[in-house]
């Protein structure tokens, strides 16, 4: 087996809150392997954003450690630590509205981690620029204008761009089409996995919207109430849960196919997620799960192996146990 | 004769230098007991229509040039007028994609819901508050006796949002107007929703007006479908004539553009290149021309008209003109 590129091992962050704790992430392990695309989903508030966050040290880590090719990465980022691996590791955000400096130019915005992070010549980076303003389909004309001026996709184009030209390795890619229109999420998903092939990036793809993760990722990770409940091949997860809450998450998925929406059999969603402030002792979806056992209020099931052959499937439950 | 027929509604916005003409021909009907779904990409004009229906255009700089929309044969677009007021919020309600912002946080939800019935029904505080009670029940809020004097903010999304419904049915309306009801909820949460109005739906023999963007929420609520672009429905049909048998081309280019999961089955999505036009200077021909992969010269300058595909199936392309047929075989019949 490659060494992983990314090793996340048993890592939590919490968010102190007067006397509360928010367990926004609670001792997840996730290795990815360099190449592959994992798809990380899960309802708001299920710890997704803050887990790519904690990865790239934008939030500062609870507990666990985090390897990248081998070596350990600091539990807190100073400046030096985030110039070392900026070049190694970048983000993709949601919002194209507010991820971008309205008072810059898109040149500037794309060529600012350029002039930060090398030592290239004004020209230089100016050409790279210029290269990259194209290859994520974007023009020339594009560079002077002001992030207001451009539509949603074309602003999701420019936080690609700008994450991409210092050529990383590893890129967390946190919601990046969910604010975008339908025709637009293609373009956008097709622009990634384009780059993806020709710079052999290694992405973590986090989403809500399951149909566009099994059709992008590589394996797929459930996250539900801050801790990873099912880790498995994309469509193995897809058209095979294992984990309750993974079934509950992907009948709830309304496929576009009238016929097959007629044929569905009604899910039996019960109860609201529990707040993060007070989260259940025993397993986190004990509450709303239609196969809790007494085991299961009482003790938090680990994630283990369920199944081998090609899939490698981990899913956190006591049914499998 | 369909319980809400809407025929083509324009509506523009004055803005500096002009107008924004936000829907340019919009017609769609829904029947007793059934659903509509009208679906687009932000910017088409969908949530325009529906609101100039419930007379929510704020005028200026809103402004209705042209068309009808008729509740049981009368005229309700008129405003006040009209007696438009008697029918807002009585016999068409409507629900809102933000619950949140919706909904008033200085008021109880019980006063909220209970509103409608002393406003329009001349129920007494202590009746309306009960019937309250009655209505969170009706849409599965646990504990409905204390939640009702609770505050929104005490509420989850998916518990605001079931309460918006309470209040939209209080006064047992014959039309809901549901306006991207479930964008901002979780898929389990959504799920619940859209299983709460299909029940409430047989129990009331309601008409829905459902306006998303998602093509699953179309494919398990809808019965008649509205496709609109650039301000126009380009397409309209049942259900299974938009998904199994679409006719216009931006219809074909949103379907390849979303992921389908049928197992073993290997998809690529195309996305369809390029962005909506500008609809304060609209293009003279069709608003699909520069996206468009089967676009011909007439469509440039030549605005298309509605063309009959079958009995309850339109399209506004001029691939459907009788000297096109080539063309329209070789795309429809592959």
């Amino acid at each position: 087996m490659n060494k992983p590129l990314i090793d996340i091992r048993n890592l939590s962050k919490h968010f102190d809150r007067g006397r509360h704790k928010i367990h926004a992430v609670d001792d997840v392990s996730l290795s990815i392997e360099a190449g592959e695309i994992v798809g990380l989903v899960g309802e708001s508030g299920s710890g997704k954003s803050t887990l790519g966050r904690t990865l790239l040290g934008l939030d500062r880590k609870t507990a666990g450690e985090i390897f990248y090719k081998g070596s350990k990465l600091p539990a807190v980022y100073r400046a030096k630590d985030f110039r070392r691996y900026a070049r190694s590791m970048q983000m993709i955000f949601q919002d194209p509205y507010s991820s971008l400096n309205p008072r810059m130019t898109a040149g500037e915005i794309i060529g600012e981690a350029l002039r930060l992070h090398s030592d290239l010549s004004k020209a230089n980076i100016a050409n790279r620029t210029e290269e990259w303003l194209v290859k994520v389909g974007l023009n020339i004309d594009h560079l002077g204008r002001y992030p207001h001026e451009f539509s949603g996709g074309q602003r999701q184009r420019i936080g690609i761009a700008r994450a991409l030209i210092l050529e990383p390795d590893f890129v967390v890619c946190d919601e990046p089409i969910s604010a975008l229109d339908v025709s637009v999420q293609a373009q956008i998903v097709d622009l990634l996995g384009e780059l993806k092939r020709s710079l052999g990036l290694t992405l973590l793809f986090i989403a809500h919207d399951l149909s566009m993760v099994r059709y992008v990722s590589d394996r797929m990770a459930v996250m539900y109430l801050g801790s990873l409940v099912e880790i498995g091949r994309s469509d193995r997860v897809f058209f095979d849960p294992k984990h309750p809450y993974t079934e509950l998450l992907i009948g709830s998925n309304p496929e576009p196919d009238p016929s097959r929406e007629r044929s569905r059999q009604k899910m039996h969603s019960i109860g609201e997620i529990p707040s993060q402030l007070d989260i259940p002792a025993g397993c986190r979806f004990a509450n709303r799960c239609p196969h809790a056992m007494a085991v299961c209020h009482d003790v938090n099931p680990a994630l283990r192996m369920v199944s081998h052959e090609d899939d490698e499937r981990l899913v956190a439950c006591h049914l499998y146990e | 004769m369909a319980l809400l027929e809407v025929s083509d509604l324009h509506v523009e916005f004055a803005v500096q230098g002009g107008s924004v003409q936000a829907v340019r021909g919009a017609s769609f009907s829904v029947n007793e007991g059934e659903t509509l779904a009208i679906v687009g990409e932000s910017g088409c004009g969908k949530t325009v229509s529906v609101q100039s229906v419930m007379g929510l255009i704020q005028t200026p700089p809103g402004r209705i040039t042209r068309g009808t929309a008729k509740l049981r044969g009368q005229d309700i677009l008129g405003g006040v007028a009209a007696g438009g007021r008697e029918i807002r919020g009585t016999d068409i309600a409507m629900i809102f994609q933000d619950p949140m912002s919706s909904l008033n946080p200085t008021m109880t939800v019980g006063a909220q819901i209970a509103e409608p019935l002393i406003v329009h029904r001349g129920y007494s505080h202590r009746q309306a508050m009960r019937r309250a009670q009655e209505l969170l029940e009706m849409t599965l809020i646990p504990d409905a006796a204390s939640r009702i004097n609770e505050y929104p903010f005490e509420f989850s999304g998916g518990m605001l949002q079931r309460s918006m419904i309470a209040m939209a049915i209080a006064c047992e309306p014959s039309v809901l107007i549901a306006d991207e009801p479930t964008t901002a909820l979780d898929v389990t949460i959504q799920s619940q929703i859209l299983d709460l109005m299909v029940d409430l739906q047989r129990t009331n023999n309601m008409a829905i007006v459902l306006i998303t963007h998602d093509l699953g929420v179309v494919a398990r609520m809808a019965n008649d479908v509205a496709v609109m672009y650039a301000g126009e429905v380009v397409e309209r049909g049942t259900v299974d004539d938009i998904f199994y048998r679409s006719a216009h081309p931006y219809t074909l280019g949103l379907k390849s553009a979303m992921p389908t999961n049928r197992q073993g089955a290997v998809q690529k999505l195309t996305p369809i290149e390029g962005a909506p036009p500008d609809l304060f200077d609209p293009p003279p021909g069709c608003g699909y021309y520069t996206r468009c992969p089967y676009a011909m010269e007439v469509c440039e300058a030549t605005p298309p008209i509605v063309f009959d595909v079958d009995r309850a199936h339109q399209s506004r392309c001029w691939l459907h003109h009788k000297d096109c047929l080539q063309q329209v075989t070789q795309i429809y019949r592959p």
